[in-house]
């Protein structure tokens, strides 16, 4: 391109300008993402959920338990496939700093019910068998260097009023089938449970999580689950499983107002500082933009000049910002493993962060690029 | 042949009817120029002079077609600017006129090469082609050496030239010269006219400048004085340069 020598030399005019821009616009670049990744991080409970699969609890709260007869009750509720059954256990790996999720399952049932987390089977028939087994996700096992095998004590006298730890044998490790699937849980059996806590505990689980034949029948099912058991001791409240883990997310707050304004935030000194760069680079080169007129060159050319600018700053800043982005936020997802939902930065997020430099890099650059556009030779020329 | 009085032929390269040009300052009209005539034939070179703001500058940019005239008509070869639209008048501009000005205004982040090139770059030339002509054009200003220098690294007097010749690259119709000796010393200035006049004498250019010193003036062919609104005739200032001992 004819032009490419012209807009390159205007953009190296002040180097040390041009690498802050460039360098400020990546990092405003990179909070963006992360921000965005966090979001997805709390929304993937949603995400991930199975448009067949419902969740009940109890309607007070999900801290309260409900029996485990239920079980039976629902499984004739015509649309029912399979049901099982967790708890939350919410004990202490060593230390507290080292959370993770602990579920109590029905090994009977879990599988079925959630097909996307894969256990080879032999590990999975050991399982099944140990009655302290554990199953424990691929990035958990990976953040303590677990291996089947280990023995993992977990302190919780919450159901056992005593002090010593639950012992568990590492009989598996299980993998999400995407990326997007929550390798963090560690799971192990209702029985080993039910054999140790107090009386007070026995025959109550956390929830249930079911499948419905057909997504369709959903609506319905809940309704009817709901409806067998009003008026009793442990009413219900069964929603959908993204409903239910919106729920949970909003039990940390309104984290998407939060990160939606902290956001538009960082876009809006994203676009100031692009946008105020490029009005001082313009207003610098008045006189020169009114020679390139004066020998002929259109309006339009001189506003895609510093439309070329502006979009080279934002090309290089947001390239930066990516990179940056793709480098470091496995590094703090591998960090905070456990203290947040999975954090991912997945391909959607890129190119909204692509698809905001380039925009961001347009929009700086039209004021000035229109100013310069409107330029009256006459004038310019007189400021020499 | 250069006529003020409006009694020049369709011959004329230039040809420039009552013009009028009104400034609003301050809420107050300003009439600058006030029904003036110019013929101006091909090779001729024409030195406008005049105290400040007398008008020479407007006159200069009316005449590129860098503003537009209250009333009259200037007919640059056929072609009547002072109707054309905005878009018009800078294909117009890039295809008719050469501009210099005193600053030289050359782009300070491009080469010497690269500021001539600039013209070339609006056309369909290939960039052989553009070459070709850059180089040519150097050399006539007797750059050819300095072609890969930056502003910075040229004197006033070599700016000057490179602006000479990113005025004559693309073969305009006419050049117009806003005080171009203004800024340099004697012997730079002389090096200047010395160009200017050989590309009238040997290349046939129309070439059309304001200035406030006489000895340049004097190197025009023709010098015009504005005096309240007009163009006055002027006399040839070569007696006076003799006596002066030369520009």
């Amino acid at each position: 391109m004819k032009f490419t020598r012209i807009i390159w030399a205007n953009l190296l005019r002040k180097k040390v300008r041009l690498l802050l821009t460039i360098g400020s616009f990546a990092v405003a670049l990179f909070l963006f993402i992360f921000l965005g990744v966090v979001r997805d991080a709390f929304n993937r409970g949603a995400d991930v959920a199975s448009a067949n699969r419902l969740i009940v609890i109890n309607r007070t709260s999900i801290i309260n338990s409900i029996p485990l007869s239920y079980r039976d009750k629902i499984l004739r509720i015509p649309g029912v496939q399979c049901v099982t059954h967790n708890n939350w256990f919410g004990g202490t790996y060593i230390e507290e700093k080292n959370f993770f999720v602990q579920l109590i399952i029905d090994p009977e049932n879990q599988r079925q019910v959630y097909p996307e987390f894969i256990v080879p089977d032999n590990q999975w028939n050991v399982f099944v068998k140990d009655r302290i087994g554990a199953i424990a996700g691929a990035k958990l096992a990976d953040r303590f260097h677990w291996k089947v095998g280990d023995r993992i004590p977990i302190k919780n006298p919450m159901y056992d009023n005593k002090s010593d730890a639950w012992e568990f044998n590492l009989d598996g490790i299980y993998h999400g089938k995407e990326p997007k699937d929550d390798e963090s849980q560690f799971w192990f059996q209702w029985d080993y449970l039910e054999e140790r806590v107090t009386p007070g505990f026995k025959g109550q689980i956390g929830w249930y999580v079911l499948r419905v034949g057909n997504p369709d029948d959903a609506p319905r099912v809940a309704k009817a689950i709901d409806a067998e058991f009003a008026n009793s001791p442990y009413e219900t409240k069964t929603e959908a499983e993204s409903a239910f883990a919106a729920g949970f997310v909003k039990q940390f707050g309104n984290i998407q107002a939060l990160i939606l304004s902290i956001g538009t935030v960082v876009f809006f000194t994203l676009l100031l500082v692009t946008g105020n760069t490029m009005a001082i680079s313009v207003r610098e080169r008045t006189p020169e933009l009114a020679v390139f007129k004066a020998i002929g060159y259109s309006d339009l050319t001189i506003l895609f000049f510093v439309l070329s600018e502006s979009l080279a700053v934002a090309v290089f800043g947001g390239a930066l910002g990516l990179a940056f982005s793709a480098l470091v936020i496995p590094v703090v997802a591998k960090v905070l493993n456990g203290l947040l939902p999975a954090i991912v930065l997945s391909r959607t997020v890129l190119l909204f962060g692509l698809a905001l430099a380039l925009f961001t890099g347009i929009l700086s650059g039209i004021i000035p690029g229109l100013g310069a556009m409107r330029l009256r030779v006459v004038n310019a020329l007189r400021r020499v | 042949m250069v006529k003020v009085d409006g009694s020049g032929g369709q011959s004329s390269l230039i040809q420039v009817r009552d013009l009028d040009k009104t400034y609003s300052r301050g809420g107050q009209p300003i009439d600058v120029l006030q029904g003036l005539n110019l013929d101006v034939s091909q090779g001729e070179f024409v030195a406008f002079m005049g105290p400040s703001g007398s008008g020479k500058t407007t006159l200069l940019n009316l005449l590129g077609g860098l503003d537009v005239p209250t009333r009259g008509s200037i007919t640059v070869a056929g072609d009547e600017i002072t109707h054309m639209s905005s878009s018009k008048l800078t294909e117009w501009r890039a295809r008719h006129v050469g501009f210099i000005f005193q600053m030289y205004n050359l782009i300070p982040v491009l080469t010497a090469y690269q500021n001539v090139e600039l013209p070339l770059l609006l056309t369909k030339l290939s960039k052989a082609e553009r070459r070709a002509h850059v180089e040519t054009v150097l050399s006539i200003v007797g750059l050819a050496d300095r072609m890969h220098h930056f502003p910075r690294q040229l004197s006033g007097g070599q700016e000057q030239r490179v602006t000479i010749a990113r005025a004559i690259v693309s073969d305009p119709t006419f050049l117009l010269c806003d005080e171009p000796t203004g800024d340099l010393d004697r012997k730079s200035a002389d090096e200047v006219m010395a160009l200017l006049e050989e590309l009238v004498a040997t290349h046939h250019k129309t070439v059309l400048m304001v200035t406030h010193d006489p000895l340049v003036a004097a190197r025009a062919q023709t010098t015009l004085h504005l005096e309240k609104g007009v163009l006055v005739e002027g006399k040839k200032y070569s007696g006076e340069i003799a006596a002066g001992g030369g520009a």
